[in-house]
């Protein structure tokens, strides 16, 4: 079984130290086991006590609900029954199957079980008054059988479209509700949202403590799923809609907030691949776990820059993550080799993982998932994303920025440093698009083209460098075919950095320049 | 029909305690069997109380749940059986012109 092994990170966060015991605590919760749902609702669902999910067909409601028992069952020790008034049995093995779940397994060692409740009212006859006593005791029964601490029931209100009596079953429903409270089993009842209403038929009314909305919407020709806690009674909760996704890993979601800034600060450094780059940061390179920021206009060698920090890793043995958002990895190979770089080795040796994907094949929230999965999965410590101006064009403004923030807090707990390319548009407006991202980054160099004297010289220049001293200076670069090569300073007279032909020129006539801001120049 | 004079009709009534409810159901199954089954029925009456685990096997929901297991199909009718007209409906026991 898959799910086992996976991203167990986030623990419940006890509050007040009354955890995770007893339902009389009022704010004791179960964890769902569910990524970055049990972050948003600190510690996951109230324990002991119903949960409503609700939200429209194809919403996710019922592989939610069945993550929420799978999770419980396998990391939890709380064994689960899933009442479907909807799916059979065997319709729910198959579709958790798609989400990594055997629920065979979990049926045959009795940690789940499986009840599907079928109500078909042209093959019942109604006569004379009833009550749903059947069900309570046929959900007693499976709870006892198996020591179930949590429940499903889904999606309940079918049981309007099989009886009749709407009456009776409201009155049953607000029992029902009643009992699961005192039967203290954790339950997501789930239900079908309704146009203007939350359900079709009221279930909100008895299900006070904890309300959950799923919504699936399509937007810019791809789905997205958003969840949203309406309703959480003595919990905080974040009211934001959060995005979430389901694929062959079952249910995770991807709060807008960050993780904190909790992380270790290192103060190692990490070389940025190349010689004298490396000397613009306090000669040693960046720290570890800095997320950098390299941006440029096309052709400017933000690539270039990245395959040698990717290299360099893989020479100290380390793993690199390359995502790559516009070439595959052998257009990556070939172009890099050309400047000398060669990247194939450490492809061969599995020191180097390039992830090539079309940015517009996924929507954002999906290529975040996927990189925070093969981050975890490939445990690098060195991260390029090659550009990351790909996925901002995927989602939109402060959504986007949120989720990078998280996905670089992410990489900074595990002390991974990043790098992240930037194409920007045009010089003029080349720092202010990059404003809104560069805040987040620790790092920012700028590459670009200086013109002067009839001639076009690569530059860079290094924006900002939190912690760390750092050159001021524009510095010339060459790409030569042994990668990028930062050529030595070379003053005039008059202080001034002379560049391009002027720079030999300068040169013939013996070293200048400042000695004051010899700190400067280290240039190997 | 002929076939149908001849054959045991099988009824099991679940209930869960006696129940207002059940015992009225009992009592009404019992006055309808005796009018239109006489001689060719058996009652069963199964307590939930007792059996929980025959609730989810039998796939009972509502209580009282009347089932009709013989002759096939299987037939479900739910509730206190007062409403005569579709109880004999439900059992498909409807008195015919020929039967009589």
């Amino acid at each position: 079984m898959t799910a086992t092994g996976r991203r167990r990170t986030h623990e419940p966060r006890k509050r007040t130290g009354n955890g995770s015991r007893a339902a009389g605590g009022p704010l004791a919760k179960a964890p769902t086991g569910i990524p970055g749902l049990d972050e948003i609702t600190h510690g996951g669902l109230p324990r002991g006590r119903p949960t409503l999910v609700c939200g429209g067909a194809g919403c996710g409601k019922t592989l939610l609900a069945m993550e929420f028992l799978v999770r419980g069952a396998l990391d939890y020790d709380e064994p689960g029954v899933f009442m479907s008034f909807e799916e059979t049995a065997a319709d729910l093995v198959a579709n958790a199957r798609s989400l990594g779940f055997d629920l065979q397994r979990l049926s045959a060692r009795r940690r789940l079980l499986l009840d599907y409740v079928r109500l078909e009212r042209s093959e019942l006859t109604e006569a004379g008054e009833y009550d749903l006593e059947g069900l309570f005791i046929r959900l007693g029964d499976a709870i006892d059988a198996i020591g179930a601490k949590r429940v499903v029931l889904d999606t309940i209100e079918l049981l309007f479209s099989g009886l009749s009596d709407g009456f009776v079953l409201r009155a049953e429903l607000a029992r029902l509700f009643r009992w699961l409270k005192a039967k203290r089993v954790t339950a997501i009842v789930t239900a079908e949202r309704d146009g203007e209403h939350l359900t079709r038929h009221g279930l909100e009314e008895y299900v006070s403590d904890c309300v959950i909305l799923l919504d699936q919407r399509v937007m810019e020709q791809s789905a997205t799923r958003r969840l949203r806690i309406l309703k959480y009674r003595g919990s905080a909760h974040g009211g934001n809609e959060m995005p979430f996704l389901i694929d062959d890993h079952g249910v995770s979601v991807l709060p807008i907030t960050s993780l904190g800034l909790a992380h270790q600060a290192s103060t190692a450094h990490v070389s940025t691949g190349v010689a004298g780059l490396d000397g613009m940061f306090a000669k040693k390179g960046y720290f570890r776990g800095n997320s950098v920021l390299v941006s440029g206009t096309a052709g400017t060698g933000k690539s270039s820059l990245a395959a040698h920090f990717a290299k360099a890793a893989c020479r100290r043995g380390e793993r690199c993550l390359y995502f790559a958002f516009e070439e595959s990895a052998s257009q990556i190979a070939r172009n890099m080799r050309s400047i000398g770089i060669d990247l194939e080795p450490w492809m061969r040796r599995d020191l180097l993982r390039v992830h090539a994907a079309r940015p517009t094949a996924l929507g954002l929230e999906a290529h975040l998932v996927a990189m925070h999965r093969l981050i975890e999965d490939y445990e690098p410590r060195v991260v390029v994303v090659d550009p990351v101006t790909n996925l901002i064009a995927v989602g939109s403004d402060i959504e986007v920025k949120a989720m990078l923030a998280r996905l670089i807090d992410f990489m900074k707990m595990r002390q991974i440093t990043a790098l992240f390319t930037s194409l920007t548009q045009g010089s003029a407006a080349a720092e202010a698009t990059d404003l809104g991202v560069s805040s987040l980054m620790d790092v920012w160099m700028l590459l670009g083209n200086l013109e002067a004297n009839g001639e076009r010289n690569r530059a860079i220049q290094v924006v900002k460098a939190r912690g760390m001293a750092h050159s001021n200076q524009v510095r010339e670069f060459v790409m030569t075919d042994r990668g990028i090569t930062l050529v030595d300073v070379s003053r005039r007279a008059d202080g001034s950095v002379a560049i391009g032909s002027a720079r030999g020129a300068q040169q013939q006539q013996g070293p200048a320049g400042d000695p004051k801001r010899s700190r400067k120049r280290r240039v190997e | 029909m002929k076939n149908g004079a001849r054959r045991t009709w099988r009824l099991r009534l679940y209930v869960a305690g006696q129940t207002p409810k059940s015992i009225t159901a009992l009592a009404n199954l019992k006055r309808l069997c005796e009018g239109h089954l006489a001689g060719r029925y058996r009652i069963e009456v199964v307590d939930l109380l007792k059996w929980p685990h025959l609730a989810r096997r039998d796939e009972i929901v509502a209580i009282p749940t009347l089932v009709r297991q013989l002759p096939p199909p299987i037939r479900k009718i739910i509730g206190d059986l007062s409403n005569v007209e579709r109880v004999l409906i439900g059992l498909d026991v409807l008195p015919r012109d020929d039967e009589k």
